[in-house]
């Protein structure tokens, strides 16, 4: 698994100073210093972005596709925006510049995420209809969230809504109505763009989520994307294209917008990778039991905090409140609004799987015993979590001594410690 | 192996926030070890419901772990008031739990029946004035 996942995270080693900052700050303990720079382990890593954010070297990178490196084959390309976009302009008046724009910079057509969004609310509360689902139903429109359940929550996997995200109804909804549109035009030759606030999309549309492989093609960053349109945003006076979200579409950029679409008030909003990981904490133990829907987003504001976005997540969400002021509350609609249907292209297959990641051992024995040797190393280590060593704890660094990855030599507290003893018996043995 | 890992935690009393931490690093653990996601469930809502109960009644308490390859004993001990009839605190929504603790969320009158129902053994040993003991154990093999 570890060997085919493509993470949209990456270091510049150049860059790198081998500070403690990303170490300490990732949420899943996935970072290490070794031989004086960070090395992300892979299979415990979720994208979050954190070390993004942390890096003052800006040695830490999101991988993202470049608008130049599609292949000219790509004839036809399709811009999917998502609403937290639209929050990054300052002095926007109306949507349709930010359309415009992205037409200008040379796609060929636009399609809004937040319209599937729309749509994927409405089922989301077909979805809440149907009897026997597991509650509280968790979101799965963050990867990092899906991905976290997968890693550390094994008994709220079930509870994740297996509902395709709106990128990818986006992406696909886009392709059906360009193949309508230019019937000229082969499937090859059209492409989608997500213009991303986040690596964790970007590893989402290589890597698939949930054994489905995504449909969207390419993934810029919205840093990148936001730059490129600024002087296009300029100039275009009277823009052709008329947006067609809503307010629940919009709403979906920052945290709580797709709980308050499901129009039922028993639900939980949170956001920033360690306030989720204590709420679900919390509610794998059993503790909101009223609970009916639980909206996670590993970024504090939501998508509008993506470590690729530009803006203050909070600024941004200001922003898109006076955006969609005036618009109405809906406008992309399921023709067969009630009960409990959902349409199967909706839903991914299959149960969401719970990977373990971390066991000490095969068997259950050993394990145990690598647990108390390194419950013992625990007990003489300095329990500061310096950081020196390059483990982000005294505790991780007993683990990665117990499984062989490390000597314990390499905690220079103890060091210190021993050379003073030296020291001491030298003088002692000299005088 | 018969040595058992041994676990031990002080529950601080009078803080909810910290309440729910040692359930937190002993699921993490267990984790580790490799016990089923159910197993692990079983004894973090047990042993959470407990850690609630010792910081609500008690102010505290210690809680101790001892993990077997064939099951799970958790021993919490407090100093608090101890339960007068433990036949009526087991009753499913019987609750002594001051007001400004049920504006929290908790005092619902379901965590003792919740650990005995997420466990296959469990003993309370009380004295009034003294303190209570709660003994559980998960079995790993059902």
């Amino acid at each position: 698994m570890a060997g085919n996942y493509t993470h949209s995270v990456s270091l510049d080693v150049e860059k790198c100073r081998g500070c403690t900052n990303c170490l300490k700050r990732c949420p899943t303990e996935a970072i290490r210093i070794r031989d004086g720079h960070a090395v992300i382990n892979s299979e415990v890593c979720i994208d979050c972005g954190e070390c993004i954010r942390v890096c003052q070297y800006k040695a830490k990178k999101a991988i993202f596709d470049r608008l130049e490196d599609i292949p000219p084959e790509k004839k036809y390309r399709i811009a999917l925006p998502p609403p937290s976009l639209y929050g990054q302009f300052d002095n926007l008046e109306d949507i349709d510049y930010i359309l415009q724009g992205l037409l200008d910079c040379g796609f060929d057509q636009v399609f809004e995420v937040a319209r599937a969004a729309e749509l994927v609310s409405e089922y989301t509360r077909n979805f809440m209809r149907r009897p026997g689902v597991q509650r509280p139903v968790i979101n799965s429109a963050c990867p990092t969230i899906v991905r976290l359940i997968r890693l550390r929550f094994p008994y709220l996997c079930d509870h994740v809504m297996p509902m395709l995200p709106p990128i990818e109804i986006a992406s696909r909804m886009a392709k059906e109505e360009a193949r309508k549109q230019h019937p000229e035009l082969r499937d090859d030759e059209i492409c989608t763009v997500f213009i991303s606030p986040c690596p964790a999309k970007a590893s989402y549309v290589k890597n698939g989520l949930w054994k489905l492989r995504s449909c969207v093609d390419y993934v810029v960053s919205m840093s990148d994307m936001y730059f490129a349109l600024l002087p296009h945003m300029r100039r275009s006076s009277n823009p052709q294209c008329a947006s067609q979200s809503g307010m629940i579409g919009i709403s979906w950029a920052s945290t709580g917008g797709e709980s308050s679409a499901l129009l039922n008030d028993r639900y939980l909003a949170a956001d920033g990778i360690e306030n989720v990981i204590h709420v679900l904490d919390e509610i794998e133990t059993g503790h909101f039991p009223y609970l009916e829907f639980v909206e996670l987003n590993a970024c504090n504001g939501g998508c509008v905090g993506g470590a690729a976005a530009v803006e203050n997540p909070y600024i941004a969400r200001v922003r898109l409140q006076a955006l969609r002021r005036y618009l109405p509350v809906s406008h992309n609609r399921i023709a067969d609004g009630q009960g409990d249907h959902v349409p199967e292209d909706y839903l991914f297959s299959g149960p969401l799987t719970y990977r373990p990641v971390g066991r000490l051992d095969e068997d259950m024995a050993q394990a145990m015993q690598k647990m108390q040797a390194i419950e013992a190393l625990c007990d003489t280590l300095p329990a500061i979590d310096c950081g020196s060593c390059g483990a982000p704890t005294c505790r991780a660094f007993a683990e990665d001594v117990i499984r062989g990855e490390r000597t314990v030599d390499e905690c220079i507290v103890r060091m210190r410690e021993r050379m003073h003893e030296f020291l001491k018996s030298q003088e002692e043995a000299g005088g | 192996m018969t040595e058992p890992l041994r676990f031990h935690y002080l529950v601080d009393g009078g803080n909810f926030t910290s309440a729910g931490e040692a359930s937190v690093e002993v699921k993490k653990k267990l984790r580790q070890l490799g016990f089923s996601p159910e197993v692990i469930r079983c004894v973090s809502i047990a042993m959470y419901e407990g850690e609630i109960n010792m910081v609500i009644h008690a102010r505290g308490g210690e809680a101790e772990v001892l993990v077997y390859p064939d099951r799970i004993e958790i021993i919490l001990t407090d100093q608090g008031p101890g339960i007068a009839d433990i036949g009526l605190a087991m009753q499913e929504g019987y609750s002594t739990a001051p007001d400004n603790i049920r504006t929290l969320g908790f005092g619902a009158g379901m965590g003792l029946p919740n650990m005995k129902r997420y466990t296959d053994e469990m003993r309370i040993e009380s004295t009034v004035g003294v303190g209570t003991k709660i003994s559980m154990t998960v079995l790993v093999n059902k």
